[in-house]
C-alpha cells in the first residue's frame, strides 16, 4: 500500500518483535514483553497476532484468517483484507495451502505441518489473572514455577462440581515449565497443541506479550490422576458434513427450541462435503 | 428452513461503513462543518484528542474529531493509529513552563504573587445558565487582541527558595517511553506521568475525586495552575545548541501537597505534577492528584487505596486500551459460548443424578494428587 511499509509496520519494529519471538520460542510458554505498537485497528481485536504476523510475513507466504474456525466472520475478512492491502500477499481459505494462519479462538481439525505458522490472537496471556490480578505477582510465581493456586482452584472446581469447570482458555503447562493460557480456544482444541509439528506463536497487543510454543514441544492441560482432562464437545454429528469428530458451532434454528450444530471449521466442513459426506441436514434436503 | 452457513461478512462490512459514511454527514442540505470550525469553536474537544491521542497537531486532531462525529475517544484513536506510523527524529528538551506566555495563571495558595492572578478565558465563575442567544448565529464582534503575558514565577519555585518544596529531579536519566517500551515495574516517575497524560480524562478525575473522599488522601492545595504557550526545542547533534521548532499550548497543575518529613528529611511540600496538551484544566488537575497519590511508597506512605496503587492506575488509565477490550466483547465468541453450553448442561445432568455431597469434600486420593505430575 502507498505511503506504507510491506505488512504496515517498520522494519525496525518488525526486527524488534522478531526478537522477542527468538526469545520466547526459546523459553517456551514464557511471556516476553515487547513494545507493541498502537494499530489501526483496536486492541482486543486482535493486534497482538497482527503484529506477530506482520512481522513474520514475507512475500512468497500464504495467508488464512480465521475467527471462531471460520474465514467469513467479520474480524477475519477485516484482517485478512488488512493483510491484503498492506501487503499484498496471497490469502486463502484452504488450511493445507496456508504458510501462515492467523486465528482467534480455534486451531483448525487439519493436522498442521512443520513447514506451517499458527499465530494466535491473544486477550490475556496471563494465565493467573482470574487468581491473581497483579502482574507483579504473577512475573515472580512464574520465575518460581510457583503454581499451586493454579491446582487448587482445579480442585476447588472438582470438590464443588464433581469436575473441572473450566470449558475453554484451559491452561496447560508448556515444556514441563511455563503454565500458559491457550488463548481462548475451547479445551477440545487443546490436545492439538501437544507436539504439535508447527510453530505456534501468540500475541497479546494490548497487554504488550508475546510467547511461543517450538514444535514437537510437550503441552499438557492441567488435569488430576482421578480426574483427568476431557475436552468437551457438543455429543453431535455434524449437521451438514456428518462429522462426529469435529468441533461445532450451535445455531438456534427456531424459536421451539430447534438446535443445529455444524462444523465451527468452515474450511473442513466444506472439503468434506466437497468429498462426498453429508450430514443429517444435506439427507433431509436431498429428500425434500 | 435450510441452513445456510452465514456468508457475506465482506459485503455486509462495506455496506456498514458506506452507512456510517452517510451518517456521518448527515444532512446535505446543511453545510459541512471545516476543520477551521472545529479547531476554532471546538477547541476543547480537539485539545482532549490531543492529549490522549498524544499528538500535538490541532489540524490533524480537528480531522479527527470531525471523522469520529465528535467521539472524542474515538478520535483519540485515530490520531494515536496515525502517530505510530511517524517517523522519530528526535526528542525536545523539557519544555520550560517558567518561560510560558501565560494566558491564565492561578495560584490557590498565595493571595496576591508577581505576575498576579489571571483568569483568562475561564468558566471558572459563570453561572451554568443555558444562553438561548447563542442557539441563533450571533455575528460576533472580532475578537479583541489578548496580549499573552510574559514570563511569571512557578509557586513551587517560589517555596523552594526557602526550602519549604522538596527539589526537582536532577532529569540526568533518559526519560522512559512507553509506546516503545512495555510498562515495567516499578514503573519510573517519568513513565508514570507519560501514562497519565495520556491517560482518560474521566478515569484520571474519578481517580483524583476518590483520594479527596478518603481512598488515600493527599492533603491537596492548587498550589497553581497555568495555561500559555511554551516553546519545544530540540538540540540536534550535529548542531550542538537548541533550536526551537514551534510552540505548543498546555496546561500545568502543581499541587502543593503536605509531608510530615521522615529520618533524614525535614518537613517540607511535596508536589503532584500535571501537564497536558490545550487547555485542559480538568485533566492537569486530576493527573496531579494521582500522580501524587502514586508517591505514596516512595514517600513512605501506607499504600491501601486505588489511586495509589501504580500498576491498577497505570493498567487502567489508557482508553485506548480500554475501549478496545471492552468492546471486543461484541466480537463473536461463539466458541467459547458452544464449550460453556455443553459445560453447563454436563453439570445440571450430574447434577440432578447425584448432587454434589453437603460438606463438598473430596477423598484423601483427590488430595494426594494435587501434587503436580
Amino acid at each position: 500500500m502507498k505511503g506504507y511499509n510491506f505488512a504496515y509496520l517498520d522494519e525496525q519494529t518488525k526486527r524488534m518483535i522478531r526478537r522477542a519471538l527468538l526469545k520466547a520460542v526459546a523459553i517456551p510458554g514464557h511471556q516476553v514483553p515487547f513494545g507493541s505498537r498502537e494499530m489501526p485497528l483496536p486492541y482486543g481485536w486482535g493486534t497482538g497476532g497482527i503484529q506477530v504476523t506482520a512481522s513474520v510475513l514475507g512475500r512468497s507466504d500464504v495467508l488464512k484468517v480465521i475467527d471462531q474456525g471460520a474465514d467469513d466472520t467479520t474480524n477475519a475478512v477485516s484482517i485478512r483484507r488488512f493483510f491484503a492491502r498492506t501487503a499484498g500477499v496471497r490469502t486463502t481459505t484452504h488450511t493445507s495451502e496456508a504458510t501462515v494462519i492467523q486465528t482467534r479462538h480455534r486451531i483448525p481439525e487439519t493436522t498442521l505441518r512443520d513447514d506451517q505458522i499458527i499465530v494466535y490472537q491473544v486477550p490475556q496471556p496471563e494465565p493467573l489473572f482470574r487468581l491473581e490480578p497483579s502482574r507483579i505477582e504473577t512475573r515472580r510465581m512464574h520465575a518460581l514455577a510457583d503454581y499451586g493456586l493454579m491446582h487448587v482452584k482445579l480442585y476447588e472446581d472438582v470438590a464443588r462440581f464433581g469436575q473441572i469447570s473450566i470449558s475453554y482458555d484451559y491452561p496447560v503447562l508448556v515444556n514441563q515449565r511455563y503454565l500458559m493460557s491457550p488463548s481462548p480456544i475451547p479445551a477440545f482444541d487443546n490436545p492439538k497443541m501437544h507436539l504439535m509439528p508447527a510453530l505456534q506463536l501468540f500475541g497479546a497487543g494490548r497487554e504488550k506479550r508475546i510467547y511461543a510454543i517450538p514444535p514437537w514441544t510437550e503441552v499438557r492441560s492441567l488435569d488430576f490422576e482421578d480426574h483427568p482432562f476431557r475436552p468437551i464437545r457438543a455429543p453431535h454429528p455434524c449437521g451438514l458434513c456428518g462429522a462426529t469428530d469435529s468441533y461445532l458451532d450451535e445455531v438456534v434454528i427456531d424459536d421451539k427450541g430447534g438446535r443445529l450444530f455444524v462444523c465451527s471449521d468452515t474450511d473442513h466442513c466444506a472439503e468434506r462435503r466437497a468429498a462426498g459426506h453429508v450430514g443429517s441436514e444435506g439427507l433431509r434436503e436431498a429428500a425434500e | 428452513m435450510a441452513y445456510v452457513a452465514v456468508k457475506g461478512g465482506e459485503q455486509a462490512i462495506d455496506h456498514a461503513h458506506a452507512w456510517l459514511a452517510e451518517e456521518r454527514r448527515g444532512d446535505t442540505a446543511i453545510p459541512e462543518l471545516s476543520l477551521a470550525q472545529i479547531d476554532g469553536q471546538l477547541g476543547r474537544s480537539v485539545d482532549r484528542a490531543m492529549g490522549e491521542g498524544s499528538l500535538y497537531d490541532r489540524e490533524l486532531a480537528a480531522l479527527a474529531v470531525k471523522q469520529a462525529q465528535g467521539d472524542l475517544i474515538e478520535a483519540a484513536f485515530l490520531l494515536r493509529a496515525y502517530r505510530t506510523t511517524l517517523p522519530r527524529f528526535a526528542h525536545s528538551s523539557p519544555v520550560d513552563t517558567s518561560d510560558m506566555r501565560i494566558r491564565r495563571r492561578i495560584s490557590a495558595v498565595f493571595k496576591d504573587l508577581p505576575g498576579g492572578q489571571v483568569l483568562g478565558p475561564t468558566y471558572d465563575y459563570t453561572h451554568r445558565l443555558l444562553d438561548l442567544e447563542l442557539a441563533h448565529d450571533s455575528g460576533g464582534a472580532t475578537p479583541k487582541c489578548h496580549d499573552p503575558m510574559t514570563a511569571m514565577p512557578r509557586v513551587p519555585d517560589i517555596l523552594r527558595r526557602e526550602g519549604l518544596m522538596e527539589p526537582d529531579g536532577d532529569g540526568a536519566t533518559e526519560p522512559g517511553d512507553l509506546t516503545r517500551q512495555p510498562l515495567a515495574f516499578p514503573a519510573s516517575r517519568d513513565v508514570r506521568l507519560q501514562a497519565l497524560a495520556r491517560g482518560d480524562e474521566g478515569f484520571l478525575l474519578a481517580l483524583g475525586y476518590s483520594t479527596q473522599r478518603g481512598y488515600g488522601g493527599t492533603h491537596p492545595f492548587a498550589g497553581e495552575i497555568r495555561m500559555g504557550e511554551v516553546a519545544v526545542e530540540i538540540e540536534p547533534p550535529e548542531l550542538g545548541f537548541a533550536i526551537d521548532i514551534g510552540d505548543i499550548l498546555v496546561t500545568e497543575c502543581q499541587m502543593v501537597n503536605q509531608f510530615k518529613g521522615s529520618k533524614t528529611v525535614p518537613p517540607q511540600f511535596t508536589r503532584g505534577y500535571g501537564l497536558v496538551f490545550g487547555f485542559s484544566e480538568r485533566k492537569a488537575m486530576a493527573m496531579a492528584l494521582v500522580d501524587r497519590a502514586m508517591r505514596a511508597e516512595e514517600l513512605g506512605e501506607e499504600v491501601t487505596a486505588p489511586a495509589q496503587t501504580v500498576e491498577f492506575v497505570l493498567y487502567h488509565a489508557d482508553n485506548i486500551e480500554a475501549t478496545g477490550f471492552v468492546e471486543h466483547l461484541k466480537l463473536p465468541h461463539y466458541v467459547d459460548f458452544q464449550s460453556e453450553l455443553e459445560n453447563v448442561r454436563r453439570m445440571r445432568r450430574e447434577h440432578e443424578t447425584s448432587p454434589p455431597p453437603a460438606g463438598g469434600g473430596l477423598g484423601e486420593g483427590a488430595v494426594r494428587t494435587l501434587v503436580n505430575r
